[in-house]
This record gives C-alpha cells, structure tokens and sequence, in this order.
C-alpha cells in the first residue's frame, strides 16, 4: 500500500524522497476519522467511468487511489486476431476526442513493421489532420474542464457549448474528406485512404478563421476570468522530475517547464518540414496546464495554415490499394512508434510474425491518458474536494484510451 | 377572537395567497425565460416543443417531476427527510410576506420587516442541512456542512448591507424605506456612495443565500453530484428546485424594495414599477449564473470575511455620516 | 402592532399548505412501481456500494469563523436600534457607534493577522 509506483532504478530514491503519496494516511485512524469517498464510476465530472477512492478529512483530501478498467473493451486483444487493414476503425474508439490520431499512430506503426514508405502529400495530409484535430481537441478539453469549475447549468456550460460549436467545424471539415464525422477510417497503411476534395483549402482557412477570430472570446470567458483563476493557480502542482518519473507526456509535461514535444524532438509526417514552436510554461498547475493546451491551440491554427497552403502533389497512398483484409502480411519483427497526440505521447508497439502473418503477434498501445492520472495519488492530497474535479479536469483523460 | 385580530388574519391570508400564487407563476415563467435566454447565450434556441414558444415547458417539468416515484434510501433518516423539503419551500416564501409589492398589496406591515426578512432568510440554512444531514449520503453531507460554511461567510456582509437602508430611512419597516424613498431618492441613485455599493453587496449576499453561481457551493453539481438534493426524487426534489426560485424571486423583490425604490416609479401604477424592478433583478441573477464558474467554499468565505464584512462597515458608517451631516441628509 | 404578526401567521400557513399540498397533490398523481429491489433504497455512492454510512463525525474547517459570525451577528443586532434612532439622539450616538466598531474592527484585524478567519 505505501509502495511507490516502481519507477526507474537510479532516479527512484529521489522520487520517494520528495513525495509519499500515501505518506499523511498514516496520522489517521482509518476507521474513525476519515471518511472513505467513491469518486466515480457514475459521477457528473470523472470524465467517463473512472473511480477514484477519496479519503476524506473534512473536505481535504488526505488520499486518493484511482481505479481504472471500467471501459476496457479488450482493443489489443481484438487486434490481434484481425488483419492489419481491418484495424484502423477499432482503434478511432480509443481516444474518442481525438479519433484522427489513433489512426495515425496506429499505422505508422504497421507501416514501420512492413518497411512500407509514405508519400510527401500524405504525410502533409496527416499533419493537418492531426492539428486540426488537436484544435478540436484542446477547444473541447477547455469546455469540459470549465464545465467542471462551473457546473453544467452555468456559465461553464456557457464556455462548453462555445467550444463544442467550434469542434462542429473541424469535423465538418473531416466529414467533407472522409464522409465520416468520427469513424474516419482515413488513414490506411502507406498512406490515405481518401484524397482533399475540390476546394478544401479554402475551407480550411475560412473555418480557421472563424475560430482564430473566436480565440479572444474563449480567453475572456475561461482563462482570463477571475474566478476561474483563483479555481485553477496553484492548484494541483506537479513537479517536472515526477512528471517525467511517471512517464506523463504531452501539455501536462509541457506545464510542468519541461521542453519536450515529440513533433519537434522526434519528428514524424510532415513535421520536419513544418515545425511546431513548442508551448512551455512553468509551474505545473492546473491553470499552466488549461494555458498551454489554450497557447497549443493557437500555434496549431498557423501549422494548419502552413499545411493546407503548401500542400504538396503527388499520389496518396505508397502501398498497394486494398483488395482484401489479408493484403498485407508481415515477416516478423518488433517496432514501437510515438507520436505526439493533444493528449501526449500515444505509443504503439506491435511484434510482427506469429501463427498468422495478416495480424500482429502482439499489439501494445500506450496511451497518454493513463500515464496523467498515475499523478493523481501525488497530486490530488492537501486538495479539496471541489479541486478535485479541477485537477482531474486538467489532467484532461478519455477513459476509451485509458482502459482501451 | 376580536375583530381586529380577525381582519389581521383574513387580510394576511388572502394577500398571502395572492402574493404566494403571484409568486409561484412568475417563477414558472421566470424558469421558461431564462431557459431561452440560457439558450440564446449559448447559440441554441431553449425549449419550443412544449406549447407556443415552449411556454409550458415549466409546467410540464413541474408535472412530471410531480408523477415520479417517491424513493427514500433506507438508511436515510425518514421524518427529517421528509420535513426538510416543505419546510425549504416554506421557508424560502416567508420573506415575501413584508415586501410591499405596492402602496397597497402588502400582506403583514411588520414594523421590524427588516430583520424578519434577515431571520427568515438565515432560517433557510435549516432545511438545507436537514436535507444534507439526513439524507445519509456523503455527497449531501458534503453539501450540508457548505452550505453552513456558507452561511457563517455571508451573514454579515448581508446584514450589513441590509443596514445602509436602515440608516438612512430611519425605519426598520420595509414599507417605510419603500415610501423613504417614494419622497426622497431611490438609495441606489442617492446618495449613490453608500447607496450603490451596498445594493452590490446585497447582491453578491443574496446569490449566495439563495445559492447562485457564483456561489452555489453546496449544490455543485459537477463536485457533489447534486450536493443535498442527491437522493430527492419527484414532488421533494421539486419543492427545493422551487425553493431556489421563490428565494431569487423574493431576494430580487427585497432588494428592489430597499434600494431601488420599490414601488415607486412615474406613470404606471406601482404594482407594475415594482414587479418590473423585481424581475429586472432576477434576469441579472441569470446573466451572471450563466457567464461565470464558481468558488470554492474557502473562497467564499475568504472574500465574505476578508473583503466585504468592512466594505459593509465602512459603507454603514458613511450612511450614518451622510444622515447626521450632509445637509438635507436627515431629513 | 398585534396584527402584523398575526398577518405573518395567516401567510406562513398559507405557504405552508403550498409546500405540503404539493406533496400531497404528488401522492395522488405520483406512478407506484410494482417491483422493488433492495438496490433501489441503496444510498447513491456513484455507483459503487456505499462504503460505510455518512453519519460520521465531520471535520469542519471552519468552526472559528462560525464563533465570529455569532459575534459579528450580535453586533448587528446592536446596531440595528442604532440605525433606527439615529436621528433623534444626533452626533453623539454616531460617536459612540463608531467606536463600538472600531473596538470590533480592532479585533477583527486581529483574527485576520492570527489567521483565525482561514480554513484551519
């Protein structure tokens, strides 16, 4: 119970030296004076079925355990026994506010084991849909974490509906390639599925547009807000060397004023050519961390102007087209692939060869959800109740991804 | 039973069914107005379906909450739980007996109307941790302990606001600040510096003793799932839903009263300066709980006692200056 | 004035039969669910089985400024006469207010400098 999540050998002394999660339990009798709290599964702001255990003093929280696997779906399982092709909309479900980016993750993977290479326009394809995807998912991060503050009949609502009607746009904007508003099914090994229609830049940039213009609006109405300050400085600090130890990616790690950004450090599509400035702030607390995602969305909006205006020509799609789920078959061999989603990094490790050559052998994900809320036993103590949700909120999960 | 005490009680009764009644409509259409107005400042229309322009909307919800199943949790403790909710409704009405809606309809001319309003409105507290307490769920008790914590930070600053009409009326009766005024100047026109900030600090106390966001901590709905109405179902779950209103309402009508003049106005009857007044208030009420988030019970608490109980005292004591020694001020 | 009051009565009772004929109005119009399960009476935990019940003691953080609230409150009601006869007894009553208050205030900055007026 007082064991430290097992961390790396040489830095773990550190890490237990700082911080105990579980170390102020042991001034109170747990029977007597604490009281034991389920936070979730069915609760209006864990962001899907998470539970977490709170104890309770008061209204201070003196422990938390998170509890996860209420939506485990069994996805890596099923990915082994499908074929390489068919796999593509299984994984949309995970992150479900960021569906474009599964698919992106998951075949650059299977394009790494099958030694398959990925045309220039396609690779500029994926890095405007994943930016456009990580305006619609930081917008929406942004309006549930003010729902969160505010309550779902309040002016957090207000912010809530603001942002989703900007979401509206982009997947529009996907429905016009692929057809489909979630389960897009678009990227395919080698490269795309579908080509940009007739037009789509002018859409892009109109869309853009609107929301750049917008951008000030949702400042004013969350970030620049007085009380939603005080709800969010200081609140859940999380110390970068922890944040590393726990293997936490993405803007919460960028919060914490540790430069790490896998577009820029370990670039991938179209990102060598087209590079991110990277958004870092110090801190580390809930509100650096809604500051970054906010700051993120803004630098995304002038990556997809740049993609959408150099796009270059060419064919799609490297590999040969489909005819059958059991095209392509893999001799053996491991690979691991990162990328950068808005949530952090989402790894996909996949071991090749097997009894069936069509599928993986073995397919690993590694979803940056569940890393950000192992912070949550060292984070969440000293916080009351009411930071509770706005802590978890910056943390910003999708339990699809998370239990998978 | 003397006449006279007959005509008090036959005159109480029949304005406390006309304002009660008066009352309950309006907060029925106050419900469907700020649902469209909810609507329009998120881009969305609010209801229609139900009647023209969705005006029974209201009525319906109140219909079908009233049809819903009656569930008790069985640790609960019963008669508590079943008192809290009348109780909340009762309650919450009980200020509006000396408001004076007009020169004319007011249904109990308390001499100390001021502090009757300030008993019954604290007396709110009562039910809600009635509700919180024997609800035996940990989210309610959460919402309990809040909403006590809530009212030890608001008290002070609200009574101190209350104060500055007081001081300079010279009455504790709300129908003599209303007619003070009618004189005079509304208080929140002059003189506009005790006057203006103290009808803000009613205000910000008001919210918070109706539990509005910005402060409507011990319901929070996101944090407590529904804080003490967790475990209500159907007509109780409805009576603190209406509660709620009724206390915005009756705060709104109050703070119209004491600071805007209450039925006093050029060409139109006073019935209607005081109801317009009223639900301009109430609209406000609105507009904030749709635009912001809200605090934390230590903020709260925080900015009551560190930022507005000597802002109250301050603005008592320029009141009391401004009657003793602006000339004209006591007059 | 007797009859104020007795005004207030006829209003409380009136408001009274509000709140409980609309819960007696719901006992006639309310639907009776034929099935029962034990589940249905279980105290809501978010879905989980309530780990233990709430009637606990509770640690509330803010007990010394519940104490100055009452004192605060008494203040109140001492100046509310004050308010009220302000007039009549002139600058002498202002005088003697305002250092009331200021002795209160006084201790006021005192709480706030030992920080009694925090979350303990």
């Amino acid at each position: 119970m007082n064991q430290v999540i097992t961390v790396t050998a040489t830095r773990q002394s550190a890490v237990r030296g700082s911080v105990d999660p579980h170390l102020s339990i042991r001034h109170y009798d747990p029977d007597a004076d604490l009281m034991l709290l389920h936070f979730g599964p069915q609760h209006p702001s864990t962001h899907g079925v998470f539970r977490m255990d709170l104890h309770l003093d008061g209204e201070i929280i003196v422990k938390a355990t998170p509890y996860v696997g209420y939506l485990h779906r069994a996805v890596e399982k099923l990915c082994e026994k499908l074929s390489f092709v068919q796999q593509t909309p299984i994984v949309d479900k995970n992150d479900y506010v960021a569906p474009m980016t599964n698919e992106q993750a998951l075949n650059m993977a299977f394009e790494k084991l099958l030694g398959v290479e990925v045309p220039r326009r396609a690779r500029w394809m994926r890095t405007l849909f994943a930016e456009l995807q990580r305006i619609a998912s930081h917008l929406l991060a942004l309006g549930t974490f003010c729902i969160d503050l505010g309550g779902a009949l309040g002016g957090g609502s207000t912010a809530f509906i603001h942002t989703f009607r900007e979401r509206e746009l982009i997947l529009d904007l996907f429905e016009e390639v692929t057809g489909a508003r979630f389960h897009y099914n678009t990227h395919t090994i080698g490269g795309q599925r579908h080509d940009l229609p007739a037009g789509f830049a002018a859409k892009v940039n109109a869309a853009l547009d609107i929301i750049e213009a917008r951008i000030p609006e949702y400042e004013a109405m969350s970030l620049g807000n007085a009380i939603f300050q005080a709800r969010t400085k200081g609140v859940g600090v999380l110390d970068g060397q922890l944040a590393l130890e726990l293997g936490i990616t993405g803007p919460i790690l960028r919060a914490c004023g540790i430069d790490h950004d896998l577009r820029r450090d370990a670039p991938y599509s179209a990102y060598d050519e087209l590079v991110p400035k990277v958004i870092v702030r110090q801190g580390g607390d809930t509100y650096a961390r809604m500051r970054v995602r906010f700051d993120e969305t803004a630098e995304s909006i002038a990556l997809c102007r740049k993609a959408i205006d150099g796009m270059p020509e060419g064919p799609i799609n490297g590999y040969k087209p489909i005819r059958q789920p059991t095209m392509a078959k893999s001799a053996g061999g491991q690979v691991y692939v990162g990328i950068e989603t808005p949530r952090g990094e989402l790894g996909t490790f996949v071991i090749g060869g097997g009894d069936t050559p069509t599928s993986p052998y073995r397919l690993k994900i590694r979803p940056p959800s569940l890393h950000a809320l192992s912070a949550i036993p060292y984070i969440m103590p000293g916080a009351t109740v009411s930071d509770a949700v706005a802590i978890l909120g910056s943390l910003d999960p999708i339990m699809g991804e998370v239990d998978r | 039973m003397n006449p006279a005490t007959q005509s008090a009680l036959i005159h109480g009764a029949v304005y406390g069914t006309i304002v009660c009644l008066a009352v309950l409509t309006s907060i029925a259409m106050g419900i469907w107005f700020e649902r469209k107005f909810a609507g329009r400042m998120q881009s969305r229309i609010g209801p229609t379906y139900t009647g023209p322009v969705g005006l029974l909307q209201p009525v319906a919800d109140v219909v079908k909450l009233l049809q819903k199943e009656d569930i008790i949790p069985r640790d609960a403790d019963h008669a508590l739980f079943n008192l809290a909710p009348p109780l909340a409704a009762i309650f919450s009405l009980a200020a509006a007996a000396v408001v004076p809606f007009s020169a004319k309809v007011i249904s109990a001319d308390l001499d100390v109307g001021v502090v009757y309003i300030l008993g019954v409105g604290g007396l709110m507290v009562v039910p809600t941790f009635m509700a919180g307490w024997s609800s035996n769920n940990k989210f309610a008790l959460l919402g309990g302990m809040r909403a006590i914590a809530q009212s030890v930070s608001y008290g002070v600053p609200l009574v101190l606001a209350t104060m500055v009409p007081v001081v300079l009326a010279g009455s504790l009766s709300v129908s003599g600040i209303v007619d003070w005024q009618a004189t005079h100047h509304w208080f929140a026109v002059w003189p506009i510096l005790p006057g203006l900030p103290a009808f803000l600090l009613f205000y910000l106390a008001m919210l918070a003793e109706s539990n509005r966001i910005p402060f409507d901590i011990p319901e929070a709905e996101s944090e407590l799932v529904a804080g003490i109405t967790t475990e209500y179902t159907g007509a109780k779950f409805t009576l603190f839903y209406m509660a709620e209103y009724v206390h915005t309402m009756v705060g709104s009508a109050v703070a119209a009263a004491l600071f805007f003049g209450g039925w006093d106005g050029p060409f139109a009857p006073g019935l209607h300066w005081m109801v317009l007044k009223t639900l301009l208030i109430f609209v406000s009420v609105y507009w904030v709980r749709w635009s912001l988030v809200r605090f934390r019970s230590d903020q709260l608490m925080d900015l009551c006692w560190k930022r507005l109980t000597p802002l109250g005292l301050g603005l008592v004591f320029l009141a009391a200056a401004f009657v003793q020694y602006w000339p004209g001020g006591a007059r | 004035m007797h009859s104020g009051w007795l005004s207030v009565f006829a209003f409380l009772v009136v408001s009274s039969l509000i709140g409980f004929g609309l819960l007696a109005a719901s006992r006639v119009i309310r639907v009776r669910s034929k099935s029962d399960s034990p589940l249905k009476h279980r105290t809501y935990e978010c879905g989980e089985e309530p780990a233990g019940l709430a009637w606990m003691q509770f640690h509330a953080r803010y007990y010394v400024v519940a104490i100055f609230f009452v004192l605060f409150d008494v203040e109140a009601v001492f100046l509310f006469p004050w308010a009220v006869v302000l007039r009549e007894l002139g600058s002498a009553a202002f005088v003697a207010a305002v250092l009331f208050v200021v002795v209160l205030m006084l201790g006021w900055l005192y709480a706030l400098r030992k920080e009694a007026l925090q979350w303990q």
